[in-house]
């Protein structure tokens, strides 16, 4: 029954056709495995980013300290920076959007499968890409400069910061390779994400279930789309000035070189207008996991749902309006300033709103402290510190102060990290039977929150006070005599205790996907679509298709309620629940789905090739190289175009003995 | 190093204003987390005893107190906020002022109604409004007192202003905030704020021509290696060059030394002139200090050092 075609022979390679195996990974379409990979790979570059944050930190941790050389120091602060933004979190986030969105909505897959595929072999080959700096990237001292001694590999990554400030980013001031690594890095990662943005929006726009209006949508999936739109809006802005920038390094334009008449103050203005909109890029699909978990726990629906979703979307617009808050010190003009302290305070109201409604949501409830609700209380916790420290950078002159110092470090740590990563892994818990059909260690979970929480605030916490006592970003050494050895002292410890955290969710998350008790149909008493069906989700997701009449559509049709609102449960619950399960494994039609292919490997293959062509342009083999990297890409698109989305079903082979277990998570 | 501690009446007004939002922050803070805290324990599942919770789906009447009630809390702090980023953004007539390059890695200070330029160590007169009219020679810096006034940056191309004034004679410290490249970290700056009085006679003594070492003393060895070997061609001291390196169009260079042993730090405020042998190490291999250094390790032999070295520290 649940069929999928034979290999078609009229394209020129022979179509894929496994679905196990190392193959089926690399040619699949199949939006579930795709996030799974999106997953591990962004995990993979957490576990990197945070490498280099504990390095950062054991240099810190006392003035002076000669562990780390300058060149190196650099290095990490920019890496891990572009690290956990542009491959970890924006990735995870992608990750859960490619799993969950179509199963929340109730499709079969997401709008564009197979460019769903390319926006993953592109992110990760432009993550490698990035991270080949390492090994083959140069960096000199400015124009004219002196070293002691040449920088080592692990100096020799991107150094000019994630936000490569010109015309320090510019050929003069960094004068190897490394900058063009990431100037070209990001545009790769760019093209990634703007191109599943546009497939996230169709595929909401247009594979809802029936009856799943707008506002019956699950909050995570308004969040998905106001981030969605949020990319698509802001990444052409950082691709044309990613381009400006590669083309001031390597073909002498001039756009941000001021000895030349170009303005390094413009550079600011394209990069926050990329760059604001992006921290709500990070920060909105936590969101909208916690407004998953939070109603789940506490037994009773989201409380004011319109007003957190219109908060969301008014979120989303006055990203775009606030950018110049990065910028007070620059010399803007006062109207600016004034202008952008204003709409800085204005985006703090929708923000209070989500967390004032997510208190109203576990207000009364009757609440289960499992660990994704704790790591979502811990989620609005450590957010709303995040949120009062950012107020305090609307009020302009304090900003003067503190801007540029660990009082900003502090500042969004609390809103990514206590924030973000604190709402995805209330999330990777709380879908962890889903993904794997097994329950994790509820012990280890907790534990891993206590842990976290404790290293996160003894991390993150003292940075304010170091701010405010002078503490300088991005400096590799301080004087002895600014007295901040202890705190920094502290802050390493803390940042250790992290480490600890993610060894802790590491062994409960591998011991647990093999050994972990068999996950119940709905372990949750959960709400959403995603949870009527067998976990792990079968590969063509739903049996027969959801119709949807209500917000909270499963939790409806399982409960009632009584004439004091409270939930009863319906009699017919129980054997609706039993159905749901019989039915997933053992769908009544043959179904349809998107056939594996090579190519959107392909395509993501090609595209450091371009890179490394242009880097490389004066060797002998670079412009080669970068024009095999283009044929393979437009050669992959056109193969692609001329193969089509699904084979003909030349028969339907019957596979009701083997219901779909083999698809779940075993990478 | 510390905002928390203002030294003058800028950085004090601002320091009330961080207060303020900071003490209007704290009760906001207590009350939105000790509500979460108190629910989450208050309702927490205690299996039968608690009752299935009433399916609330909202409520409008909140919805407009928790959106209202912020917006009046904010409105009353974006008015200072407004007003004081008009006052302290742009400098009065009468205030004194003083010109800040920002170098990689160093802050030079021109004094233009005298006509001469220091480095590092930025002296000015107490209780006075001081302008600094800011720009920069290579890559963005950002110009930070933190006991005197807020940030702002200087950027190459362009002129920016930063106002400082101090109410106590004394020495504050203050570092670039924008990382501008290797030696970010070691760029570092030092206030030193006079009585008006000893501000001037400061000004008279840094008018002066470079004092002129005995004949046939170390110090004249040092001098003839300066004017000798590479140093002369990035530094001036006036009275001995020939021609001010810094007047060259488009020419990179160095502090200027004229008086190099009136000030207390070198080298981007990071060393100190007092410490025994600092200044020896520094001139034996300055990338080694500094990493990617303009000033390079020229090889000198120990005794080319302490000639130097001695040379240097006479110049007061």
């Amino acid at each position: 029954m649940a069929t999928t075609a034979t290999p078609g022979s009229r394209t020129i390679f022979r179509r894929p056709a496994s679905h196990t195996g190392f193959w089926s990974w690399i040619t699949t379409a199949d939006h579930k495995k795709i996030g799974i990979m999106y997953g591990y790979t962004a995990f993979t570059f957490f576990i990197l980013g945070g490498l280099e944050a504990l390095l950062l930190r054991i240099q810190l941790s006392q003035p002076d300290s000669a562990f780390l050389s300058a060149a190196e120091y650099n290095a990490m602060f920019t890496m891990h920076g572009t690290t956990m933004i542009f491959l970890f979190v924006m990735p995870v986030s992608a990750a859960f959007f490619n799993y969950l969105l179509p199963l929340m909505i109730g499709a079969r897959d997401v709008a564009f499968p197979r460019m769903n595929a390319v926006s993953f072999w592109i992110f990760l080959f432009g993550g490698i890409f990035l991270y080949t700096s390492f090994l083959f990237g140069t960096t000199g001292p400015p124009a004219g400069g002196n070293l002691a001694e040449a920088a080592s590999r692990l100096g020799s990554g991107p150094n000019g910061g994630w936000f490569g400030y010109a015309p320090n980013s510019g050929i003069r001031f960094s004068t190897g390779t490394v900058m063009d690594y990431w100037s070209i890095g990001l545009q790769i990662l760019g093209l990634a994400s703007l191109i599943s943005s546009i497939n996230f929006i169709v595929t909401v726009f247009n594979m809802r279930a029936k009856g799943m209006k707008l506002l019956r949508m699950p909050v995570f999936v308004w969040m998905t789309t106001v981030v969605a739109f949020l990319l698509l809006f802001s990444l052409p802005i950082i691709a044309v000035a990613l381009f400006m920038i590669t083309f001031d390094r390597s073909f002498g334009t001039l756009f941000f070189d001021p000895s030349m008449g170009g303005d390094p103050v413009l550079w600011q203005h394209f990069f926050w207008l990329f760059g604001h909109p992006e921290v709500y890029i990070l920060i909105l699909p936590a969101m909208g996991i916690v407004s998953e978990v939070l109603p789940t726990f506490s037994r009773k629906p989201l409380f004011g749902y319109p007003a957190v979703v219109f908060a969301g979307a008014a979120i989303g617009f006055m990203g775009f309006g606030v950018w110049a808050h990065h910028m007070f010190s620059s010399g803007v003009t006062p109207i600016t300033q004034a202008a952008f302290g204003l709409s800085t305070m204005a985006i703090a109201i929708p923000t209070g709103i989500k967390i004032f409604n997510w208190i109203g949501t576990v207000w009364g409830g009757k609440i289960k402290l499992n660990t994704p609700m704790l790591f979502s209380i811990g989620f609005v916790g450590m957010f709303v510190i995040g949120g009062l420290s950012g107020v305090t950078h609307s009020i302009v002159p304090a900003d003067w102060q503190q801007t540029d110092t660990y009082y900003i470090v502090a500042h969004f740590h609390y809103v990514l990290f206590g924030g973000a990563i604190f709402g995805l892994f209330s999330g990777l818990y709380y879908w962890f039977p889903k993904l794997t059909g097994r329950m994790y260690s509820e012990a280890l979970g907790k534990l891993h929150f206590w842990v976290f929480f404790i290293g996160f605030n003894l991390t993150f916490g003292p940075m304010h006070w170091l701010g405010l006592n002078g503490m300088v970003r991005r400096t590799w050494v301080y004087a002895e005599e600014t007295g901040l050895g202890p705190w920094n002292m502290a802050v390493t410890v803390g940042a250790f205790i992290i480490a600890l955290g993610v060894l802790v969710f590491m062994a409960n998350w591998s011991w647990s996907k093999r050994n972990g008790p068999i996950a119940p149909f709905d372990p949750w008493d959960a709400r959403t679509l995603e949870w009527t069906m067998p976990s792990p989700t079968p590969e063509y997701n739903f049996a027969v298709n959801p119709v949807v009449t209500a917000l909270d559509d499963f939790w409806h049709k399982k409960y009632t309620e009584d004439s004091d609102g409270r939930p009863v449960r319906r009699p017919e619950a129980t054997a609706l629940v039993a159905e749901l399960e019989e039915v997933g494994l053992n769908p009544p039609a043959p179904i349809h789905l998107p056939n594996p292919s090579y190519y959107p490997f392909l395509v993501g293959l090609g595209m450091p090739m371009i890179g490394y062509g242009v880097i490389y342009r004066g060797a002998a083999w670079g412009i080669p190289l970068g024009i095999v990297g283009a044929l393979i890409i437009v050669g992959s698109f056109i193969g692609w175009g001329v193969e089509p989305l699904e084979e003909p079903h030349e028969e339907h082979e019957d596979h009701s003995d083997e219901p779909g277990t083999d698809h779940g998570e075993d990478a | 190093m510390d905002s928390l501690d203002p030294q003058g009446p800028i950085a004090k007004d601002i320091d009330g204003l961080f207060r303020l939002t900071l003490y209007i922050a704290t009760a906001i803070f207590i009350l939105v987390q000790g509500g979460l805290l108190y629910a989450a324990i208050r309702y927490r599942d205690r299996g039968e005893r608690t009752p299935e919770p009433k399916q609330i789906e909202g409520n409008a009447r909140l919805e407009v107190i928790w959106t209202v009630i912020p917006v009046l809390i904010l409105a009353s702090i974006a008015v200072p906020t407004v007003d004081r980023i008009f006052k302290y953004t742009s400098c009065s007539d009468d205030a004194l002022h003083i010109e800040v390059i920002g170098h990689q890695w160093w802050f030079e200070y021109g004094y233009p109604d005298e006509g001469f330029t220091t480095a590092n160590v930025l002296v000015m007169p107490t209780d006075t409004e001081v302008c600094l009219d800011m720009s920069s020679d290579d890559v963005l810096h950002n110009y930070w007192i933190p006991k005197l006034n807020g940030k702002r940056y200087l950027v190459p191309g362009q002129d920016t202003v930063l106002l400082l004034e101090a109410t106590e004679p004394g020495e504050y410290w203050g570092q670039c905030g924008e990382f501008c490249g290797l030696s970010h970290a070691k760029m570092r700056a030092r206030v030193i704020a006079m009585a008006p009085d000893d501000y001037a006679g400061w000004l008279a003594e840094q008018q002066q021509v470079a004092v002129m070492p005995a004949e046939g003393s170390l110090e004249q060895a040092g001098l003839d290696l300066f004017l000798g070997g590479q140093c002369v061609s990035c530094h001036n001291i006036s009275g001995v060059t020939a021609a001010n390196p810094a007047l060259v169009d488009g020419a990179i260079y160095g502090p200027d030394l004229t008086h190099f042993a009136s000030r207390s730090v070198f080298a981007g405020a990071v060393l100190n002139l007092d410490d025994p042998g600092a200044l020896e190490e520094w001139i034996d291999n300055p990338p080694l200090i500094k990493p990617g250094s303009f000033m390079p390790n020229i090889d000198l032999t120990q005794q080319e050092i302490e000639a130097l070295a001695a040379y240097l520290r006479s110049l007061d």
